[in-house]
């Protein structure tokens, strides 16, 4: 079972909380082609190793919060509030960081 | 190939069943081939299966990272059925049941296909007239169907409490629907393809791909490259991991999705039950064992283990049906990683680098697809087009919006 660490109430189960799938999404212009838009709704990073994601915390504070998750070990790297820049590990692929970039591009 | 038969088994028998041969070769991989098949899993098997059977390409490898069936056609909970809601799914699932219910004289390997009903339940009225509203559309796209008060589901059920924290009002049966022996079929496709040619390679895992001008060429492997103009992934939960060393991203979600066996009894459960609103099925298999599953683990993994929470929620759903399995030990659990799609239909076809196919997105709902998925891929491949029954599951539906949302139909919800 999870324990994440809401910053809000602190440290609790996983049935606490809801998965929210990937963080730090942007929506791209209108004017996007329509390969971008499919990329903006339905395709998400889902890599074996780290994973920025979103959690809320349904049955305490309701708040949604952020976490950097190792989806091969569960083993939880960081937790920040919506709206903090994401923390970078040495180890990180540089392709994950280009696939959001494209995401967000017009 | 040795072939099974009553007599080959009385001959060996008696000479003391020291003359039975391997079911498969295992060769060294060459350094070229028509076809690779990435993923010897049940999807990948039959695909090469089909490959060498149907349109007489037999220079296929398959090259599978870990052993055949040791993934997710190890890991399923065995069910087959053809029930689903749209058109274009109950068309393709129906054309795997057909091609199940022959399976076993065409390999000549028993694959143990029992068809003693897959019944859905409803706990509500608004759930009974979904169980309707479904029913019919079943049979209108050809499929058998049939509704069920709540006293017929515990005549067919007699262990069931319809009194339950959700009461059962109803539901209805796919009657062909079942279960088959997930190992056989894995084998029997294997044993099968092998025969033909197929060059099964176990322990070789994909690193790579080798692709010039807009088209594949190859694959760059853990035993070295080996080249082909045609390759398909059939890979599951590693799609993704797969697809991005060919650069490409796919709209997939990874999730565990946990099973459990109790210890074997005696014959106590005859149908399949399913719940999708208290989220468990359960069937008893050949062995005697009760077979538990429930929804994945809402959240990415690719740990091929789950967590507590989703198994306690699914053990207590199981046991208000059948209190009297309270008594049971559970002897063996354990996680796939399943790939879930945005609307739970497969992905299935050409990709945009040419020469590779995609055969994945089955989500919690692969094993009864094999024999469709690899007959349907296997013509896609030879004809480079898709099947006509996988026509509308190509990665393109998610730019066109032309989804085909399969998540009310699937049995659980995932």
């Amino acid at each position: 079972m999870l324990r994440l660490a809401c910053p809000y109430c602190g440290v609790r189960d996983q049935p606490e909380f809801r998965f929210g799938g990937q963080s730090h999404i942007t929506r791209p212009d209108f004017e996007v082609s329509d390969a971008v838009w499919a990329d903006y709704l339905f395709v998400r990073d889902n890599l074996k190793g780290m994973l920025y994601e979103r959690w809320l915390h349904e049955y305490g504070c309701g708040r949604w919060f952020n976490v950097a998750r190792d989806t091969a070990t569960h083993e939880v790297r960081a937790v920040y509030r919506m709206g903090e820049a994401k923390p970078m590990f040495h180890h990180e692929q540089a392709s994950s960081c280009q696939q959001t970039a494209k995401v967000g591009a017009p | 190939m040795q072939r099974y038969s009553l007599l080959n088994l009385a001959r060996n028998a008696l000479r003391g069943n020291k003359d039975w041969r391997a079911a498969w070769r295992t060769p060294t991989p060459k350094r070229g081939y028509d076809v690779i098949v990435i993923g010897g899993g049940g999807h990948g098997l039959a695909t090469a299966y089909y490959l060498a059977r149907e349109h007489g390409i037999r220079n296929v490898a398959v090259l599978e990272k870990g052993w055949i069936g040791g993934g997710n056609s190890g890991r399923n909970t065995q069910v087959c059925r053809s029930n689903y809601f749209y058109p274009a799914s109950a068309a393709f699932y129906e054309h795997s049941l057909k091609l199940y219910e022959g399976l076993s004289r065409e390999l000549n390997f028993n694959i143990m296909l029992s068809q003693r009903g897959v019944l859905s339940l409803a706990h509500s009225e608004h759930e009974l007239e979904i169980n309707r509203r479904w029913a019919n559309a079943t049979l209108m796209s050809g499929v058998d169907s049939e509704i069920l008060s709540a006293a017929d589901i515990k005549k067919l059920v007699p262990r069931i409490n319809l009194e339950s924290r959700y009461p059962v009002l109803g539901g209805f049966i796919q009657r062909r629907g079942g279960i088959a022996r997930h190992d056989a079929v894995v084998w029997g496709y294997a044993r099968a393809a092998s025969a033909l040619g197929v060059d099964i390679i176990q322990n070789c895992e994909v690193t790579g791909f080798q692709a010039s001008a807009g088209r594949v060429r190859g694959v760059e492997t853990s035993l070295g490259a080996i080249t082909a103009d045609r390759v398909v992934m059939s890979v599951a939960g590693h799609s993704s991991v797969l697809a991005q060393r060919a650069g490409l991203r796919l709209p997939i979600t990874t999730m565990a999705l946990q099973a459990m066996v109790t210890e074997p009894i005696k014959p106590a459960l005859d149908s399949i039950l399913v719940s999708g609103a208290i989220h468990a099925y359960v069937s008893q298999s050949d062995r005697g064992e009760i077979v538990i599953g429930g929804a994945a683990d809402a959240y990415n993994s690719y740990a091929q283990r789950g967590g507590l929470p989703v198994l306690q929620g699914t053990i207590a759903a199981v046991l208000e049906l059948f209190p009297s399995f309270s008594r049971l030990r559970l002897m063996r659990h354990w996680a796939g990683m399943v790939d879930i799609t945005p609307d739970t239909t497969p992905i299935m076809g050409l990709t945009p680098l040419e020469g590779l196919y995609i055969n994945c997105g089955w989500g919690t709902g692969g094993f009864k697809a094999i024999p469709g998925g690899g007959h349907s891929m296997a013509d896609t491949i030879a004809n480079n087009r898709p099947h006509p029954l996988i026509e509308r599951f190509g990665l393109n539906r998610f730019e066109n919006g032309a989804l085909i949302d399969e998540g009310a139909a699937a049995g659980v919800a995932h």
